[in-house]
């Protein structure tokens, strides 16, 4: 049965199983590889996505659970006005090590910074604890929210 | 300290190709001392009409920020500006580009000069051009950014539009050709953006796992539980009914570089489908003879071989025995690590096409494309030179992409569906229980101290895993350890445990354990010495020398540790009293590894008598005379301090029963998270006037015994056990 969802601001229809992750429909079904494989079971994070707003793990995800959302991926983060900040802060300090997990981290960011544009550092560490990065380019992180977080008070001001 | 001889098979070949683009193909022999065979380097180097300029990265980029340094040292000599310069991943190729591997941390000292010289020659060969061209003499020529300028005539001209003549210029010898002043560089030293930085935040696909050739199916696995096991039976009549399922393949194809891969792979339309479907596979394993391998037994096996005389010998001087039996005061104790994983969160994977006519290629996130091209030939019988191997971008090395398992697995699945390309893909537990792991290991430890305070005697036994009387891969020590060699009796011994787990190299690789063992010993030694670790360094240490290393090895300086020990001393103000704050402690640890020096002092508060937090970690380090890239540099550091934070607090043991690894994902192999990370990891250089060194290695193993020191300053109690926990 085909289920639609919009992706990145683009209507997408795919037939494919409903139980099938949303993070393998990117990838596989719908050609968009930046959404990253890590664990399979929610617990690194490289998968995420916003899903109407809200980081979600799509390995998690099944699609039958996307149908009819808004869908935000790496691809189209730079679209939003949070995660264009992000992806300039990101950009701007060269946080990525190997990158492997840097969409994850940055859509993560962005939702945080969309529900809450000026965080305190416990709110940081709250918001990206579910992101691992195994080269630990975690200060970088933090460095980057806060001038994306910046950005967010100039550009609002 | 290591230098690298060029010797006189080195050229330069310039020559137009099409489309009027000036093409340098640079070939440097050189030989890294104490290796036997020189090697070739290659720098190719392409000018194009509009004075971009293309230059390949040969190594394999595993966030090690090499795609971007080597082309540095090719730009700054050529003398152009780093805007103009493209950079393109090259193939492997070795008899073209020479070593192309990312391990050792050794791809700056074996390019340092090379690629310097590849960019100078053809620097000299453009302005030579530009002299013939305007008829005056090439010492009265200048370069920057991609021009050649005349100042007495106020002429100047591209690189590009010089291409034509350059082309005929005649190569200038290489071994010869002036280098640039480090105080004129314009690259080397500046703070350089990843190359691939842009691609990465706009989620292009650059990593193995997103090669998608045109066609591509998907493989998932089932392997032998036990490492070493292999196939009995299987039974694919369910999963063939799957939907998306083509195939099903046993693998069952010779050992894997040592240690047996037997696995059954399913093959389909895609990777979700089949990874699913292979819970119907329903397979037997023969694992008689490794299933009866635990963590439990050599737990036992380790405690047993303490207590008996080592059975063999590391390094012997002097009698150490005679020399504790006279000494003023004994310290003794044990220490010991477990087994890790690699964990690189970018899972195994390979994606290969068995051609028509029997060729094979490759997209592959390998460190170590050759050694994989050299272990395919033999477990598939076919001519290395029928491969084509590209190297993508790589999410995460940490060493486990050194080897080259998931290469021939993959190789395996592509033989069976000739004509189609195909990923296979681990998943987490494929990963986490079919990995090389960095070995367990048991250290006891004895010291002599005499009357004035001096360490006069050491004794390791060093409890590893061991076949046929020698450490398993990884699982060695080094006969040189410090501070044996300046010391009149010591003995190091090891005795062996059989294991059926392959092992391998872990970021760091021993220096991560030994490190922890004899830097967190000696701040025992120190303190029964009336002491603190830096000064028994120090006196340890005595006057500047090099102490010879073990062949393939780089003596220790004992200058250079003392130099980074002070520094780190000053830097962070270390005063060597005990800290006055309930709750927090300072401590200190030194390693030399990787041709690198680094002293690193960590302060740390314990809430609750047992949360660690790390409030700060200083980081002084020399690794010669130059930081290529600082912006890279100081990310590499932090990344490998927060790394060796996590294998002293965080990693969990790799354990094993009835010879099967029990982890299977992040759950019981947690990974280091942003709540866990230092405040604050602050770096200072010591720089010497030595040849540049790698330090995505050397910067790790101070940080594990700095804590383990750090927690005795807090608490009082010395933790001597991998990973450390006051629970």
């Amino acid at each position: 049965m085909a289920i639609s969802l919009t992706v990145n601001r683009k209507p997408r229809t795919v037939d494919v199983e409903p139980d099938k992750p949303l993070l393998w429909v990117l990838r596989e079904d719908l050609g968009m590889p930046g959404t990253k494989f890590g664990c399979g079971a929610g617990l690194c994070g490289a998968c995420t996505v916003i899903l109407n707003g809200e980081a979600v793990r799509s390995c998690q995800t099944p699609l039958a659970d996307a149908a009819g959302k808004q869908i935000v991926t790496i691809e189209g983060v730079a679209a939003l006005p949070v995660g264009a900040k992000v992806v300039e802060a990101w950009t701007a300090l060269d946080v990525p090590q190997c990158g492997y997990c840097q969409a994850g981290q940055i859509m993560s960011a962005t939702a945080l910074l969309t529900a809450t544009p000026k965080p305190s550092a416990d709110e940081v560490t709250a918001g990206m604890a579910g992101n691992i990065c195994r080269c630990a380019t975690y200060l970088r992180i933090q460095k980057a929210i806060a001038e994306a977080s910046k950005a967010i008070a100039g550009a609002a001001a | 300290m290591s230098t690298l001889a060029v010797n006189r098979r080195s050229f330069l070949v310039a020559s137009l190709a099409s489309g009027a683009a000036l093409t340098f193909e640079a070939r440097l022999a050189f030989a890294a001392t104490g290796k036997a065979e020189p090697a070739m380097l290659g720098a190719f180097i392409t000018i194009a009409p509009d004075n971009t300029v293309t230059i390949l990265a040969k190594n394999p980029e595993i966030g090690q920020g090499v795609k971007t340094m080597l082309p540095m040292l090719i730009a700054e000599e050529l003398d152009v500006a780093w805007s103009q310069v493209k950079i393109q991943q090259a193939d492997e190729n070795q008899d073209k580009y020479g070593p192309q591997f990312a391990g050792g941390s050794m791809t700056t000292p074996l390019n340092w000069l090379p690629a310097r010289q590849a960019g100078a020659g053809a620097r000299a060969m453009l302005v030579a051009a530009a002299a013939q061209q305007w008829g005056v003499p090439a010492t009265s020529l200048t370069t920057g950014e991609g021009m050649v300028k005349h100042a007495a005539s106020g002429r100047s001209i591209t690189y590009a539009a010089l291409a034509p003549v350059a082309a005929k210029i005649a190569a200038p010898d290489l071994e010869k050709v002036p280098l640039k002043s480090p105080k004129d560089f314009r690259i080397v030293g500046k703070a350089m953006k990843g190359v691939d930085t842009p691609a990465i935040v706009r989620g292009e696909p650059l990593f193995g796992i997103d090669a998608h050739p045109e066609g591509m199916l998907y493989a998932a696995m089932v392997k032998c539980p036990v490492i070493s096991g292999t196939l009995k039976s299987f039974d694919d009549s369910a999963v063939r009914k799957e939907k998306g399922v083509l195939a099903v393949v046993a693998i069952t194809d010779g050992e894997i570089p040592a240690g047996k891969h037997n696995a059954v792979a399913v093959i389909g339309d895609s990777w979700w489908r089949v990874h699913k479907a292979r819970e119907k596979l329903a397979v037997e394993w023969e694992t008689a003879g490794f299933d009866g391998f635990s963590t439990e037994g050599y737990t036992a096996q380790a405690k047993a071989l303490l207590g008996a005389a080592p059975t063999a010998d590391l390094f012997k001087a002097g009698n150490a025995d005679a020399a504790l039996a006279k000494a003023a005061k004994v310290v003794t104790a044990d220490y010991a690590y477990p087994f890790l994983a690699h964990a690189t969160l970018e899972p195994q994977n390979c994606t290969a096409l068995w051609h028509a006519d029997g060729k094979l290629e490759f997209w592959a996130p390998t460190q170590d494309p050759g050694t994989a091209r050299g272990d395919i030939a033999k477990v598939l019988g076919i001519a290395p030179a029928s491969m084509t191997i590209h190297m993508t971008r790589i999410g995460g090395g940490f060493g486990r992409r050194l080897m080259s398992d998931f290469m021939v697995l993959t190789a395996c699945v592509a033989k069976a569906v000739p004509g189609r390309p195909v990923k296979l893909l681990f998943d987490r537990t494929d990963d986490m229980r079919n990995d090389y792991y960095r070995p367990a290991g048991w250290h006891r430890m004895t010291a002599g101290i005499d009357a004035g305070g001096a360490l006069v005697a050491l004794k390791d036994h060093f409890v590893t895993f061991g076949a046929g009387g020698k450490p398993v891969r990884a699982a060695e020590m080094r006969a040189t350890e410090f501070p044996g060699p300046v010391l009149p009796d010591v003995h190091f011994g090891m005795s062996f445990i059989p294991t059926n787990l392959t092992t391998g190299w872990l970021r760091a690789p021993t220096s991560n354990a030994v490190s922890f063992v004899f830097q967190g010993f000696l701040d025992e030694v120190a303190e029964a010495a009336g002491t603190d670790l830096p000064e028994l360094m120090r006196r340890t240490l005595g006057a500047q020398r090099q102490l010879p290393p073990e062949p393939d090895d780089t003596p220790f300086d004992t200058g250079r540790a003392r130099g980074v020990i002070d520094a780190v001393c000053k830097f962070a103000g270390w005063t060597g009293k005990r800290s006055a704050t309930p709750g927090k402690g300072r401590g200190f640890g030194f390693y030399f590894s990787h041709r690198g020096y680094f002293a690193e002092v960590v302060d740390l508060t314990i809430t609750d008598g047992s949360t660690i937090t790390i409030d700060k970690v200083w980081v002084a380090g020399d690794i010669g005379s130059q930081v290529i890239n600082p912006l890279n540099a100081e990310h590499q550091m932090q990344g490998a301090v927060i790394d060796g934070i996590a294998q002293a607090l965080v990693w969990q043991p790799i354990e094993q029963k009835a010879g099967a690894v029990t982890q299977e994902n992040f759950g019981d192999f947690p990974l280091i998270r942003i709540n866990q990370t230092p405040g604050e990891v602050a770096i200072t250089w010591v720089v010497t006037d030595n040849p540049p060194t790698g330090l995505g290695e050397p910067t790790l193993p101070p940080v594990i015994p700095a804590i383990a020191n750090a927690i005795r300053d807090a608490t009082g109690k010395r933790l001597r056990n991998l990973p450390m926990s006051l629970a």
